[in-house]
């Protein structure tokens, strides 16, 4: 068995593993007041550092065109709200900018 | 009778229309990052069914990008294997989370909707208000899986053909996912807007302290702002226990 596929099968073994678990031991019970709120706050804490900072090195030596892109998707999705455009906006906003700039 | 089933079919119909209604966006928010992995995995040598693996059996966005840049700089199995681990033991707080909304759900489903929660699908998940159906939560996953596993194949085989930079510029578009989920929750709560800021700004810090395994910050953040978050939410929690 070579490298890569070792590397494959063992990383999916830990991604799967931690996804399972609270699964397998939280479902159906009754959690304390204070540990459902714990709970209740961690998608927001999550995005804000699963974004900040790795979005600066998204695209590598140019976080200029990456601001540009998440400034549009940014002001799009508080202005008009949606997924779609957002998204596919500051893919090609994060062109544009590459394009003029390199 | 029949008009049970009716009725039944009428709530079905409306619960897989608003899955779709909130598939088709991850999908197409999945499909540039996908590429862009599909491109960067050619670029680093891996066959196509390795790269196919890659993507299906370890559905993870962020941590195979990184995995890609310690294979090229020659890391052993063992250090990409446990840095993965540390990078995606977030999802077990992920997990947690999601494991508290589900409504009841028979355990052999939990082992599949388990491999689906992923940053994005957990991020709609969870602004979801109500019950998740294990109907709802399939419907999500399954347009995720499919638009990374497919575009993944594409980035690899199409990647060629596409101008550089419109390879490098689709490297935003989880980012770009993550804030477009994030944006209406922030619209509407003050609360969460300082703690999605203050989560990103302690992960700054905490990369320039240098002194946690790489990915560890990301959990260390979530955990002292959500604790940090669950002082501040505890009296709503309790109005909606007493409405």
């Amino acid at each position: 068995m070579n490298n890569i596929i070792i590397v494959i099968l063992g990383m999916a073994a830990v991604t799967y593993g931690p996804r399972l678990l609270p699964f397998l031991c939280l479902t159906n019970r009754q959690i304390p007041k204070r540990v459902d709120a714990f709970l209740q706050c961690i998608p927001v804490a999550a995005i804000g550092a699963l974004i900040i900072p790795g979005v600066f090195n998204a695209v590598p030596d140019k976080p200029v065109a990456v601001l540009s892109g998440m400034a549009f998707t940014l002001i799009f999705g508080l202005w008009r709200g949606g997924i779609i455009i957002p998204v596919l906006g500051s893919v090609a906003v994060t062109y544009f900018v590459l394009f003029f700039t390199v | 009778m029949p008009y049970l089933i009716l009725r039944i079919m009428k709530t079905m119909t409306g619960e897989i229309k608003d899955a779709v209604k909130a598939g088709i966006p991850i999908f197409i928010g999945y499909v540039p990052a996908a590429i862009a992995f599909g491109i960067l995995s050619k670029n680093c040598g891996i066959t196509l069914i390795e790269c196919f693996l890659f993507s299906s059996a370890v559905f993870a966005g962020a941590s195979q990008f990184i995995a890609l840049n310690l294979l090229s700089i020659g890391m052993s199995p063992g250090g990409i294997i446990l840095t993965t681990l540390l990078v995606n033991f977030r999802h077990f707080l992920m997990s947690a989370c999601l494991s508290t909304r589900t409504g009841k759900i028979a355990k052999r489903y939990l082992f599949l909707i388990a491999f689906g929660v992923t940053d994005e699908v957990f991020s709609v998940l969870s602004f979801k208000t109500g019950r998740l159906s294990k109907t709802f939560i399939f419907i999500l996953q399954i347009s995720a899986y499919s638009a990374w596993v497919g575009g993944t194949m594409a980035g690899y085989i199409l990647g060629g053909f596409l101008p550089e930079i419109l390879g490098k510029s689709m490297g935003v578009a989880l980012y770009a996912l993550l804030l477009a989920i994030l944006i209406p929750e922030i619209k509407t709560s003050i609360k969460a807007l300082v703690l999605t800021i203050a989560s990103g700004l302690l992960n700054v810090f905490l990369i320039k302290l240098d002194i946690l395994p790489n990915g560890w910050s990301i959990i260390v953040c979530i955990f002292i702002i959500a604790l940090a978050g669950s002082f501040f939410i505890t009296t709503k929690v309790q109005e909606e226990v007493y409405e």
